[in-house]
């Protein structure tokens, strides 16, 4: 049995004009030690389910359906108290914007130890030195006098380090990294990542990884998840996937890459984008937006406007596309053409 | 790989008709939140019913309370008519000068209304100018301009109100300054609270001043009073217009404190405040309908202003200047 | 620290130096004080010898210097009423204001944290919609009409006739809503004691407490519903922000949540506020003290007002600049305490 095992999550919003979905059928598992990649655009609700781990999601969202298994424990239908225990405890997170995580009134210092308190039966002298340990494993120059400096006295970087310090201060089974470098220099983000890594191998964390970035997914985690209008559309091997991800809406984005497009013509892009999930459209979300079914005949199948789509294996991949047999016939032409 | 083409909306056919402002209204979500909202309807049909019998008084009085001839001192200190002891002549009873409590609160809402409207037009007007001239042309205009609004800000502006009153009031001698009261108490409270409007503006002004489209006005060569009056003051009317709302609430409690300390309207031309002040000499003596009845049109009248007004803040939901 | 405080000291001298101008300017224009002390009948060639005698013929600027020379050093004058140094007549009426603006704080201090928290924590339940809607009242009601009220209710009483006497619920409730009027509304109540020079208290004697209750309920009325406002305002914005959603991830206690990592940064603009509004606090005490007869400074200044005793009134001007001057410094002083991010050097980092 897998550490982590996610299946059929379904987290709503109730608002005035009616419940909105933010999550359907969201299933997937971690293994200890395993690195896991969530990727999507905005809005795709790759944030949303990383905080509905930990029952984080504020009101008026709520899950409504499904199960979260860590470790023997029935994570969604516990205790506001029981869940106070594994947060931050067995399983912390690292949030997206390092200038607003870090409470500005409260000095490091404090904001390390009160974590430690809050688990361990410990003095606070005793939380200091594990404080301190922890941010010499970050690597910040001068960890004694950070534990007494505020937030505002240190840089975006530095603060991101010290985030990192406080979710392995109790040695967590799973780090939940929500894009721990987005909003970082571009020129540091590259060393934050490979800390993080680093040190997520050094004490075996598992590591699940939200970001848009599919490069740092393909170089950073074993498996991933494409996420698309608050569904999981395809997962499997990142390796697999990036080399031939089988779903259209996961093409277009490996497409969309930079590197992908030929010197002096423009970047490749998804037209259209992503639907309000207030309003999605029937059958498959993407099929609006989806290039293969216009080509065939510039009229979108009848199966992907009526029905939304079940998983299928594809390879190594499980993909939700009713096309995808087709498309693996085309290719498979294709390929005989050329040969 | 080639990219689909997009059928383009035929843009060149049909122009789209510019909405009326009345359409506009229609379909903006002020409009939307306030067919919605109970209470902001009952508010505005209140203060807009209260607005219009207290300037229609003059037809709606039973009698005149201006009239020196009304005063009847046997009629004087008569209750309302559920309690026993009642005159029907007189609705709500009658204030110790023996006149006709209905008529003279509703004269007196509306002076307190007039009163009121005209100190917040005075303060928009002082404030928005102090306001746009601090934040667009900044520097010294700037720093002279707030360090004298922090230091009224600071005296609170009810007493800054009081201390002029009271200094105008004392230099004039009583009798010029109640003929004038009205005047008087527009400019007190319009001169006291300018600061609020000032600093609300300036901080729009602000947030504004480096967007672009002031870059690209400034660009085009256009002079910056014509910048500052058509480009950015547009832009910084929704906390204005919240901020209003507030600032009439509180020019006529203003006005209202001010007349009953005895800085404000003569008993002869009562404002909501005033009436208050007399019927406070006679509330030990039983008559507590003298002062407790226009203190409940004046509590009527300010919680529905204030009502509307944090209905306006949340739907328009602008960044105010907090202290 | 020291630039801080030589840079507010600065401030000060600056704000006192405005303020005195303006006090004088009053005082210069003010009717005529051998009119107040004389009355009519005495001859003019006498009136002009006092004139001469208290230098009310200088010119304005030697005027001016005199009087401030004398200020620093203490003296404001002499009331024409009291006939004796205006400083002394305020400092005789200081305490009484003191004390009811004490309380009242008291009042809002106790009352606006706990609800303003409560109702941000739980804004749809029905005691915070009842908070919430009791207080957008208690904003609109003026401080001089809540203290009328106060006294209709409390000091002269009420008697309900409103339900069926005869039957027993009828009485039962019309006993339940009428009130008996027995709380004091008048002045300071006979029983202060005297603490040290001319400080008698309200504080040390039950009668004494009692007669503060109404007086001190009246000026927290208007401001207590503002700042419950405020800090319901603050916080729930505060609750939304990312470090109190992180606060929550790293699983300490939701108290700890609340009151440590929300409330500190709720109290920061809240702090600020309530320095500014101390200068409203000494605005509504004149209209308090003058319902209740208080017989505090704001009673004595418009007293003062009315008898065109000029001294008295500019001296109670430069007292109340000094307070507020004070009272702004140590709310700045507090505030660097709370925000890491100032530097007490007057401005933020």
């Amino acid at each position: 049995m897998a550490l982590l095992e996610v299946t059929n999550l379904d987290l709503r919003f109730g608002l005035r004009q009616g419940e909105v979905r933010a999550l359907r059928d969201v299933s997937f598992t971690l293994e200890r030690g395993e690195r896991l990649g969530i990727v999507g655009e905005s809005g795709a609700g790759k944030s949303v389910a990383a905080f509905s781990l930990l029952n984080l999601v504020g009101k008026p969202g709520f899950i409504a359906g499904g199960s979260i298994t860590f470790d023997g424990l029935e994570l969604n239908s516990m205790s506001e108290h029981a869940l106070r225990k594994v947060r931050g405890n067995r399983i912390s997170m690292i949030f997206q914007d390092p200038m607003m995580t870090l409470n500005p009134v409260l000095s490091i210092g404090e904001q390390m130890v009160e974590c430690l308190k809050a688990h361990r039966r410990i003095s606070s002298k005793k939380a200091r030195a594990i404080a301190l340990d922890k941010l010499q494993q970050v690597q910040i120059p001068s960890p004694e006098t950070r534990l007494d400096q505020y937030p505002h006295e240190l840089s975006g970087g530095m603060r991101q380090r010290i985030i990192i310090a406080i979710a392995l201060l109790l040695d967590p089974d799973i780090i939940i990294a929500d894009e721990p470098t987005t909003a970082l220099d571009v020129t540091i983000q590259a060393e934050i990542m490979a800390l993080l890594l680093d040190l997520c191998e050094q004490h075996n964390v598992g590591l699940i990884l939200i970001t848009h970035d599919l490069g740092v997914v393909s170089q950073v985690t074993q498996r991933m998840l494409v996420m698309y209008a608050g569904r999981v559309i395809e997962q499997g091997l990142t390796r697999e996937i990036i080399n031939d991800p089988q779903h259209p809406y996961t093409q277009g984005l490996i497409n969309a890459l930079p590197q992908m497009a030929t010197p002096g013509e423009r970047l490749n892009q998804i037209r259209g984008s992503m639907p309000s999930l207030s309003n999605l459209p029937n059958g498959c979300a993407f099929h609006p937006r989806c290039d293969f079914i216009n080509k065939a005949n510039g009229e979108p199948r009848p199966a992907c406007v009526q029905e939304v789509p079940e998983f299928v294996d594809s390879g190594n991949c499980r993909v939700a596309c009713h096309m995808v047999a087709e498309m693996q016939e085309d290719r498979r032409l294709k390929l005989e053409e050329i040969s | 790989m080639t990219t689909p083409t997009v059928t383009q909306s035929n843009s060149q056919t049909t122009r789209p008709r510019i909405p009326s402002r009345w359409e506009r209204l229609r379909d903006s979500y002020l409009w939307y939140s306030f067919k919605r909202d109970h209470t902001a309807q009952l508010c505005l049909a209140i203060f807009i019913g209260l607005v219009i019998v207290a300037f229609a008084s003059p037809l709606l009085a039973p009698t005149d309370p201006y009239d020196l001839r009304q005063i009847d001192i046997m009629a004087s200190e008569l209750p309302p008519f559920w309690i026993e002891g009642a005159d029907e002549r007189f609705i709500l009873g009658t204030d110790a000068q023996g006149r006709d409590l209905l008529s003279i609160i509703l004269y007196g809402t509306r002076v307190s209304l007039l009163i009121g409207f005209g100190a917040v037009i005075l303060q928009a007007l002082l404030g928005i100018t102090f306001g746009l001239m601090a934040g667009y042309l900044g520097g010294r205009v700037d720093a002279l301009l707030m360090r004298l609004a922090d230091i009224q800000l600071s005296f609170s502006t009810l007493m800054v109100a009081i201390v002029v009153g009271a200094v105008v009031k004392a230099t004039m001698g009583g009798a010029f300054y109640s003929e004038y009261a009205i005047i008087m108490l527009i400019l007190i409270i319009g001169l006291a609270e300018w600061p609020q409007y000032a600093r609300t503006v300036r901080a729009s002004v602000l947030a504004e001043k480096n967007k672009e489209y002031v870059d690209a006005a400034r660009v085009m060569g256009l002079r910056s009073k014509r910048i500052m009056f058509r480009h950015v003051l547009p832009n910084t009317l929704s906390p204005i217009f919240v901020i209003s709302t507030v600032q009439i609430a509180n020019a006529i409690i203003s006005e209202a404190a001010l007349s009953f300390l005895g800085l404000g309207m003569p008993e002869t031309h009562p404002s909501l405040g005033s009436l208050i002040k007399s019927g406070f000499d006679y509330i030990q003596s039983g008559s507590w309908w003298i002062t407790l009845i226009p203190g409940a049109v004046l509590v009527i009248l300010v919680l529905s202003i204030n009502l509307l007004g944090d209905w306006l803040r949340d739907v328009m939901n602008p960044r105010l200047y907090k202290g | 620290m020291i630039a801080f405080l030589i840079k507010r000291l600065m401030h000060a001298i600056l704000v006192m130096f405005i303020i005195s101008v303006l006090a004088f300017a009053i005082q210069d224009n003010l009717g005529d004080p051998v009119q107040q002390m004389v009355g009519q009948s005495v001859p003019e060639s006498e009136r002009e010898a006092l004139r001469e005698r208290l230098g009310l013929n200088d010119p304005f600027l030697v005027q001016y210097g005199r009087f401030a020379l004398n200020a620093v050093q203490g003296d404001f004058g002499t009331s024409y009423f009291y006939r004796e140094p205006a400083l002394d007549v305020i400092a005789r009426h200081l305490p009484a204001t003191l004390e009811l603006v004490f309380a009242s704080m008291l009042i809002i201090v106790l009352f606006s944290v706990p609800i303003g928290v409560y109702s941000a924590i739980k804004p749809r339940a029905m005691l915070s919609r009842f908070f919430m809607g009791v207080s957008i009242v208690g904003i609109s009601v003026p401080v001089f009409l809540t203290a009328i009220i106060l006294i209709q209710i409390f000091s002269i009483g009420i008697t309900i006739t409103l339900f069926p006497e005869s039957t027993g619920w009828g009485s039962w409730l019309n006993d339940f809503f009428s009130t008996e009027g027995n709380m004091p509304s008048f002045g300071r109540g006979y029983d202060l004691v005297q603490v040290f020079g001319h400080w008698e208290t309200n504080l040390a004697t039950w009668n004494g407490l009692q007669h503060l209750v109404l007086p001190s309920i009246a000026l927290a009325s208007i401001m207590l519903p503002l700042f419950i406002r405020l800090i319901r305002a603050e916080m729930m914005e505060v609750m939304q922000s990312d470090y109190v959603k992180y606060a929550r991830a790293k699983g300490i206690s939701m108290r700890r949540v609340y009151f440590v990592h929300a409330l500190k940064n709720t109290m920061l603009p809240v702090i600020t506020v309530g320095g500014v509004q101390i200068g409203t606090m000494v605005a509504y005490a004149i209209l308090t003290e003058t319902v209740f007869q208080w017989p505090g400074m704001g009673l004595m200044f418009l007293d003062a007002i009315n008898r065109a005793d000029t001294p008295l009134i500019v001296s109670y001007l430069m007292i109340v600049g000094v307070i507020f001057v004070v009272t702004n410094t140590i709310v700045d002083l507090v505030y660097g305490l709370v925000n890491p991010t100032v530097k007490l050097t007057g401005k933020p980092a």
